[in-house]
């Protein structure tokens, strides 16, 4: 079986879940190796992909690749598919993951596939468009296939390997480092899990009616260490950040459990949020159209429901 | 200055949307043509920056006729000129070739900045700026909540899941924006009434110098197999809160093994 080239993705030095779920799905079409883009990689984050059956790390830790957004990773994953000629490259469906993606099928005239939720052992990607409302199958038919998987797609399996460590040395063309990052601003992050990688997302929208009404959303969310969203309704209000949008022009969340809460459930919203496993909805009007995708819903004051929600949660975990 | 924007007509945003059975690409008759909703922020950049520092935004789009009402729509917001790409030939193109497309036409057109929406609302694929980068060989300034431009260079803040990096280059640049960037302006009656003067240049693949056989859905990289509506979800249980409205939550998911 031919290689399956894994992008990491890592924060604080960190293996993140996501990648997890990759060299999960890199198993079935092949031998995974992971490919690990940047300076700090440590022997904890090597063992932790090989946890999931990574059999080669790939570390291209020159501190430049760090310095330049998104280029210098397609030109890494560019020369080790020359070197290695891959079955796939699995990218995670991140913003830099797709971008990355993107220009390495420039770079080696190969197919990309973008926000599969599946890929078959003979490379058929599963998709979810329009909202979750079509389902396709596709295939590269071009090239080195280039898959980005969305988060949450698929359930990490450990298959305990000792990896080989491969330090790979990439001489940066001018191009790819022509942009560069000066300055990275974290804003505060209170502790919650990314929306895209959280296994639960707690979100409310316009009948969460102001900034203070989140209180109670942000209060069931932490209940049970979820992440918090919300509608474009209210990020359009100012109510909640722009950055936790779930919708089409936001976030595509596909988590365990999404709780819509004051939301109606408009295609916007809908296209953000439909491919969640279970749907728990809280609102007041009957006949919003979020109950056809409820798996159970309430129609209540989400004031009255979400609070009381939150109590009982705190209760039986105590 | 000399800014490029590129547009793209998408279905209406609030649309339910579908693949046509006969080739599986976009439908894009069943509903109505509106400019991609994040085009709009990214027109209305490429307008701040012109008015601030000068220079002229030239719009660009390609797709079937009646995207050109998405040229005049950019246009009678403010923009200066247009170039429509128009050709049977480009029909379901994909991204590697509507990026190639894209950059023939905006290479060795001088321009200094090259602004797009950061995503389609049809294809949500958030692709096509990278490639064109890639391909033009310049830099990639994508995701900015924030755009300047100073001199010979332009700063960004890219909107990161934690927060945002500032990312600097040397012009000429390509700049994605994302929403809230900036509040697009309604094209005024005005601005509509100009909108008709306007030149815009219609240009044929030949016209392009574009290579027919990397464009099309005969050329895509990728190929559709099969697509299906997902199936209707199972009816849930929908129950009106009589007090105890949250308890019932909880006892739904403690039985879902959630809690």
């Amino acid at each position: 079986m031919g290689e399956v080239l894994v992008l990491v993705e890592s924060e604080d030095g960190a293996v993140k879940k996501v990648t997890g779920e990759l060299l999960t799905l890199a198993r079935r079409l092949g031998t995974p190796s992971a490919v690990w883009v940047g300076p700090g990689i440590t022997d904890a984050a090597i063992a932790s992909l090989g946890e999931f059956g990574a059999a080669t790390v790939y570390v291209a830790g020159d501190d430049a690749l760090g310095k330049h957004p998104v280029a210098p990773t397609a030109e890494v994953l560019a020369q080790l598919v020359a070197s290695t000629s891959p079955t796939a490259v699995l990218v995670a469906s991140t913003a830099d993951g797709k971008e990355a993606a993107g220009r390495l099928a420039v770079k080696i005239d190969s197919g990309v596939i973008t926000d599969a939720v599946d890929v078959t052992a003979d490379l058929v990607a599963t998709q979810s468009v329009f909202g979750g409302s079509t389902v396709v199958h596709s295939r590269v038919t071009a090239g080195t296939p280039i898959f980005t998987v969305r988060g949450n797609s698929v359930a990490p399996e450990p298959a305990p390997a000792t990896p080989a460590r491969v330090d790979v040395s990439v001489a940066l063309s001018d191009a790819a480092t022509k942009a560069t990052i000066t300055g990275r601003t974290v804003a505060a992050k209170g502790g919650r899990p990314e929306l895209t990688e959280a296994a639960i997302v707690v979100s409310g929208g316009r009948g969460v009616g102001s900034a203070d009404g989140f209180a109670v959303i942000e209060a069931l969310a932490d209940s049970l260490g979820a992440a918090v969203g919300a509608s474009r309704a209210a990020t359009d209000a100012g109510w909640y950040p722009h950055q936790y949008q779930v919708g089409q022009t936001g976030k595509t969340v596909s988590p365990q459990l999404y709780i819509a809460n004051g939301i109606s459930g408009a295609i916007q919203h809908r296209a953000g949020m439909q491919t969640s496993k279970t749907i728990v909805v809280v609102n007041k009007d009957p006949e919003a159209p979020i109950f056809e995708l409820a798996d159970y819903g309430v129609v209540g004051d989400l004031f009255t429901v979400v609070p009381q929600l939150t109590e009982e949660i705190r209760n039986r975990a105590s | 200055m000399k800014i490029a924007v590129c547009v793209k007509q998408v279905p209406d945003t609030w649309a339910e949307k579908a693949l046509k059975a006969s080739d599986s690409t976009l439908d894009r008759e069943s509903a109505d043509g509106v400019m991609n909703e994040l085009d709009e922020y990214a027109v209305e950049e490429a307008l701040k920056l012109v008015e601030a520092g000068g220079g002229e935004v030239v719009v660009v789009t390609m797709g079937p006729e009646r995207a050109a009402e998405t040229v005049r729509k950019a246009l009678s917001m403010g923009a200066d000129s247009g170039i429509h790409l128009l050709d049977d030939a480009l029909h379901g193109s994909d991204a590697l070739a509507t990026s190639y497309a894209l950059a023939e036409v905006l290479k060795d057109r001088g321009f200094d900045l090259v602004v797009f929406g950061s995503e389609s609302t049809d294809a949500r694929m958030s692709v096509v700026p990278a490639m064109v980068a890639e391909r033009l060989g310049v830099a990639q300034l994508t995701f900015a909540q924030k755009v300047d431009v100073d001199g010979g260079s332009v700063t960004i803040q890219r909107a990161t899941e934690t927060g945002y990096d500032t990312v600097e280059a040397a012009l000429p640049a390509v700049v994605s924006v994302v929403e809230k960037i900036n509040e697009p302006r309604y094209p005024s009656f005005k601005g509509i009434m100009a909108a008709k003067k306007k030149p815009v240049e219609t240009l044929t693949v030949a016209d392009a110098g574009l290579d027919a056989s990397r464009l099309g859905l005969s050329a895509a990289w990728s190929q559709v197999a099969d697509f299906a509506a997902r199936p209707p979800k199972a009816a849930g249980t929908v129950v009106t809160d009589e007090g105890d409205g949250g308890v019932k939550v909880a006892t739904f998911l403690s039985e879902q093994k959630f809690i």
